[in-house]
């Protein structure tokens, strides 16, 4: 072997074994520093000092804090936490520096609003944010409707609701069914039809994939609310004409109480329990679903 | 005998004609310029201040010598042809290639050593005597001189197949690449398909400087772990070998006539 080709071997070794440690590394060092970049971002808290900082690149610094709210809230949500409490602040500095920037008003309301595991849980601060995005960006007919969405969502305040979305739908370019929904406010204050019409209208008109996917939960969850109730009923009724407990589906379509096997939103049948009760069968595909849980499945009520 | 250590002092030697170490009496300047200034303006934070400002401008004056002596370091001895001289001599190519980097590395810990004495000197001054956390600070500086190895290696790779235009181009965007390596992992994490691991060979593939800057962490007396100091230290191990592993291939089959 001439002394080139045992160089080359030699540096081609290294290369290679050198390549994989420093990966496996980095690997490591990401563990070690889970959620420090977070905190030490925070050291960092005033705005003014953030944007001298940022020499002219505001805008990128805004896409780098919001997509570290993502990541945050992403991280948060996987291991079912209970503290998100970095999400308000970061939200705050990353709309300081890009005050347009609508995905961090439209998507951080709902990270901030929700209640835990699946947001902050601080509706009162989701407000704060969106009165500011309104401050900033009063064309945008879709943060009235979002904070309306929050007021009667989470903060149980129709009336706030009602104006959001009448002041919302005299913007330039809003949908028609803003003028509807305040309409609705105004009459119903806590009406399951009425926040899946809101669920439905988010899950319409948000473009961030993680809102959309929020807004589905809800609507199925919703939906399941409605119907296993209604279910519960008509299976006491068959009880109550024959006294006893349907053992199947079956024999309440042959008695004619249901037309077929009920289903629930993701196609699977509900079911029927000795003593009457009626569940889903997979229950971590109804987040939100406070009816139709097996027993010890326990949810806040939202 | 191998001729590493004579072309690392050589390469050292050369540096300080160069008057690289000039840089030390503008630093000296910064320091006591803004350890008089914030010392006089009592606002509660002039300790952050002058931690911060001293860090920022050690990594900062480390990462200019690293890049603007690296990528001379192979194409100046070529367009002075005295890489001939020293290539007919019993020197192999890769132990040219190592022995200048051993050489500019041992200029920027000297340099480094000095800076880190007067922002010390800045500290002390500012504080009023030594401060318990003070000895994170050492981490900090430590964690400067990694981040500078990585940057020399990087240098010196670019300097054995390009101009130095290009070269210094190349290594400024891998230092500013490099400090967002970590959202750039997080990025990878938020996209599917083709672009994860696109994105994923990408944020491996540049250095990552985000966990070698603590400058913040030791600011605000944060703790700085042993097992990131070792983390770190085997990482900037790896990723020099790396780097300089491609820089002996590149130049080892370079075309020097």
């Amino acid at each position: 072997m001439n002394a080139r080709r045992r160089v080359t071997s030699v540096a081609a070794a290294v290369l290679v074994c050198a390549l994989a440690a420093q990966a496996l590394v980095v690997r490591r060092l990401d563990r070690i520093r889970q959620g420090a970049p977070l905190e030490e971002m925070l050291y960092i808290g005033s705005s003014r000092l953030l944007r001298g900082l940022s020499l002219g690149f505001r805008g990128l610094m805004a896409d780098i804090y919001w997509t570290r709210v993502v990541q945050y809230y992403g991280a948060k949500r996987r291991v079912r936490s209970v503290n998100f409490s970095l999400v308000y602040p970061l939200l705050e500095i990353t709309t300081d520096l890009d005050p347009h920037l609508m995905v961090a008003y439209e998507a951080g309301s709902i990270f901030v609003s929700q209640q835990p595991p699946n947001g902050a849980g601080q509706p009162d601060l989701a407000v704060q944010l969106l009165e500011k995005g309104i401050r900033n960006n009063p064309g945008q007919w879709r943060l009235y409707f979002d904070l309306g969405f929050v007021n009667y969502m989470d903060r149980n305040d129709p009336a706030a609701a009602a104006k959001a979305f009448l002041e919302g739908s005299r913007v330039p370019g809003a949908k028609w069914w803003m003028k509807v929904t305040a309409a609705a406010m105004q009459s119903k204050a806590s009406d399951p039809a009425t926040a899946r019409m809101l669920w439905q209208q988010m899950y319409e008109t948000s473009s961030d994939e993680r809102v959309r996917e929020t807004a589905r939960m809800h609507i199925v969850s919703l939906e399941v609310d409605e119907i296993v109730p209604r279910l519960e009923e008509r299976v006491e009724a068959y009880r109550s004409r024959t006294g006893r407990y349907p053992a199947n589906w079956d024999q309440m379509v042959q008695a004619g109480y249901l037309r077929g096997v009920p289903m629930d939103p993701t196609g699977k049948p509900y079911q029927l329990a000795a003593s009457g009760r009626v569940e889903v069968q997979v229950p971590g595909d109804f987040p939100f679903a406070t009816a139709g849980l097996p027993p010890g499945v326990k949810r806040p009520k939202f | 005998m191998t001729p590493l250590p004579f072309i690392a002092y050589n390469t050292y030697r050369e540096a300080v004609r160069d008057r690289v170490l000039y840089n030390l009496i503008v630093f000296a300047l910064l320091m006591v310029g803004s350890a008089v200034l914030f010392g006089q303006i009592s606002i509660g934070i002039e300790r952050q201040v002058v931690i911060n400002l001293g860090l920022a401008a050690i990594t900062l004056f480390g990462v200019a010598i690293a890049i603007f002596i690296g990528i001379g370091l192979v194409s100046k001895e070529i367009d002075r042809r005295t890489l001939y001289t020293v290539l007919s001599r019993p020197v192999r190519r890769w132990e040219f290639v190592l022995g200048k980097f051993l050489g500019l590395s041992f200029t920027l810990v000297v340099n480094t050593f000095f800076m880190g004495l007067g922002f010390f000197a800045a500290v002390f001054y500012v504080c009023g005597g030594v401060h318990r956390g003070d000895a994170r600070l050492l981490a900090a500086i430590y964690f400067i001189v990694l981040e500078l190895l990585i940057v020399t290696a990087l240098a010196m790779l670019f300097s054995t197949f390009s101009s130095t235009l290009l070269s210094a181009v190349l290594a400024l965007a891998f230092f500013i690449v490099g400090t967002f390596a970590e959202d750039l992992r997080g990025f990878a994490q938020m996209v599917t398909g083709p672009a994860h691991w696109v994105a994923l060979g990408v944020a491996y593939l540049v250095p990552n400087f985000a966990s070698l800057n603590v400058a913040s962490s030791v600011a605000h007396d944060q703790p700085v772990a042993a097992h990131l100091v070792l983390a770190n230290t085997g990482y900037v191990l790896c990723y020099s070998a790396v780097a300089l592993a491609v820089a002996v291939l590149v130049f080892e089959y370079r075309n020097l006539k």
